[in-house]
């Protein structure tokens, strides 16, 4: 067995064993750190068939800023596992129906004939992988790359006009303000007179 | 024994000797840490007016031995109902990111770990990962105070990765390159190649932004021992603290090799160019009379021309720089901190990708020609 093979298999079984512990563990900041040492060891099988920016890639977004956020939130919830547990029966139904539609969708990638692993596995040309995502993104996919940037700033302004909302009670700093303070609006300088003849008595 | 080494598949001997390479780089690494605690001390200490540590050995040149060795025998305190597991994790979590990341560092000419194309993104992406050791350290301790930490850590870092994204992408559009050894190579020249002239607003983004990512002074709220006790590793003694400790110092020293790579032209030497000054004679013409080999050496010309040293030594400045500066500043406060990364350095970096656009356009010299 070649090295490259026991690596894949090794980051493979971590990949899967860490994707059950994502959905099976009681605890969602387990869950949400077994979610990141998925991404990390898809990262690594993707660096095997020399995908290097789209593995780099995927450390950068996903483990670097995507959980790192999902992490935050999750770490402030106060979480009644009993109460997950009532949900479990009533979302069954729904649930099954779900996962049998994605089960069916995999098989169906799979068996196609249309899938060429051969051409998966073996880079399309000598230039990098970096070098030819970068010239086909920015050439023939221009206009969509550009739609899906807009779409996603889109996105990010309306999530941030969601949560611009003024609230009486919520007090802040106005950083102008504090910029534009001189130290004569804070100090003031008193001269207080000596309280003279105690301190002479007590000299002498 | 030749006949040893040479019987083992080419493969493995390569595997073999990359492996002793990686320990010795990084106990050579654990040592530079060791004495960079030293010098902030020392240095501090000066600054401020005291002696700093002068005990330990000739002038207190071996209390960083002391310290290891204080920290390695002291017991690991684990708190109740803490995770046991995440807070051993933990610190190996802040740590590997530091070390992974010196991979890719060019040392001089050819001379690296590993030449990958995508070197600069494979930085960022490392140090991007640092967080998780602060995040999981804090939650792990059952601590309200690392929680809090980890909490601060973990928005002050998502908020200044951007701003240094955004200053290497400048560097990227200078270059043409995402390769650390050819991000270095177009710079050669002189001094007045460095693209810390052509981008300098982005090489006070990243240095800024650099000390934030290391949460060192003046944004070290993720500890900020004066509000929430040490933050994040409040909970953690002995080793646990220490290894906690070397990734700090070793993502200093990562940050310093990275702005002297990409914004002061690595292992170049500032007086590139004429060859009359490399070939200066040695120094010791007159004192090594008699050993020949040593009065041909051009000692002052290869000390003029670029080499390790030049790397070296403006990876020391920047270190001395992180020291400097938390002997200077006032600890920030957090609003004050988001106020800074998300509405002045991002937009500052914004508009000078745009300036760098243009120049690049009208191949302004001898940057973009």
């Amino acid at each position: 067995m070649s090295i490259q093979l026991s690596v894949f298999y090794l980051f493979a079984a971590v990949m899967v064993l860490a994707a059950i512990r994502m959905i099976t563990a009681k605890n969602p900041v387990h869950s949400a750190l077994s979610l990141v040492l998925v991404f990390f060891t898809s990262s690594v099988i993707w660096l095997l068939m020399e995908a290097e920016f789209l593995a780099i890639v995927l450390v950068l977004v996903y483990v670097g800023a995507v959980m790192v956020l999902f992490l935050f939130v999750v770490m402030m919830l106060d979480i009644n596992i009993s109460q997950i547990r009532e949900g479990f029966v009533r979302f069954l139904p729904t649930a099954t129906i779900v996962s049998a539609i994605m089960i069916v969708e995999l098989v169906l990638v799979v068996v196609s004939k249309e899938l060429d692993y051969a051409r998966a596995a073996v880079p399309a040309t000598d230039i990098s992988n970096t070098q030819a995502l970068g010239e086909v993104l920015y050439t023939d996919y221009l206009l969509p790359f550009e739609v899906a940037a807009v779409i996603l700033l889109v996105a990010i302004i309306a999530a941030i006009v969601l949560t611009l909302r003024q609230r009486p009670q919520t007090r802040y700093q106005n950083p102008g303000e504090q910029v534009k303070v001189k130290r004569a609006d804070r100090i003031r300088l008193v001269s207080l007179k000596s309280e003279g003849k105690r301190s002479e008595a007590k000299r002498s | 024994m030749t006949s040893y080494w040479y019987a083992i598949p080419e493969l493995y001997r390569d595997v073999i000797v990359t492996s002793i390479l990686i320990v010795a780089f990084l106990l050579v690494l654990m040592g530079a840490v060791a004495y960079v605690t030293f010098a902030e001390r020392k240095l501090i200490g000066y600054m401020q007016m005291r002696m700093g540590p002068n005990r330990v050995g000739p002038k207190g040149w071996f209390q960083p031995l002391a310290d290891a060795l204080k920290l390695m025998v002291k017991e690991m305190i684990l708190p109740t109902n803490a995770n046991y597991f995440l807070f051993r994790v933990a610190p190996i979590l802040s740590i590997v990111p530091a070390l992974a990341a010196w991979a890719v560092i060019p040392f001089m000419d050819g001379v690296q770990f590993s030449n990958i194309n995508a070197g600069l993104l494979y930085v960022l992406a490392l140090t991007s990962m640092g967080v998780y050791g602060v995040i999981v350290a804090g939650w792990a301790s059952n601590s309200k105070y690392a929680l809090l930490g980890a909490l601060r850590s973990a928005a002050q870092i998502v908020s200044y990765e951007i701003a240094m994204g955004f200053a290497l992408v400048g560097v990227l559009m200078a270059s043409g390159s995402l390769n650390l050894g050819d991000i270095v190579r177009e710079q050669s020249g002189n001094i007045g190649h460095w693209y810390v002239w052509p981008l300098l607003p982005l090489f006070l983004v990243y240095l800024i932004s650099g000390v934030a990512e290391t949460n060192r002074a003046p944004f070290d709220v993720a500890e900020g021992e004066s509000e929430i006790v040490a933050g994040f590793h409040v909970e953690y003694s002995g080793m646990g603290f220490a290894v906690f400790f070397l990734a700090e110092y070793a993502n200093i020293i990562l940050i310093s090799a990275l702005i002297a790579l990409l914004f002061f032209g690595g292992w170049l030497s500032p007086f590139e160019g004429p060859t009359w000054l490399m070939a200066i004679p040695v120094i010791g013409m007159y004192l090594f009379q008699g050993l020949s080999w040593l009065t041909d050496l051009p000692l002052i010309g290869l000390l003029l021309d670029s080499g390790p040293h030049w790397f070296l030594a403006k990876t020391c400045f920047f270190i001395f720089c992180f020291l400097w500066f938390r002997a200077t500043f006032p600890r920030y406060r957090y609003d004050q901190i988001m106020r800074l990364g998300w509405k002045v350095l991002i937009p500052v970096t914004l508009v000078w990708i745009f300036v760098e656009g243009v120049a690049i356009a009208f191949e302004v010299g001898p940057w973009f020609d």
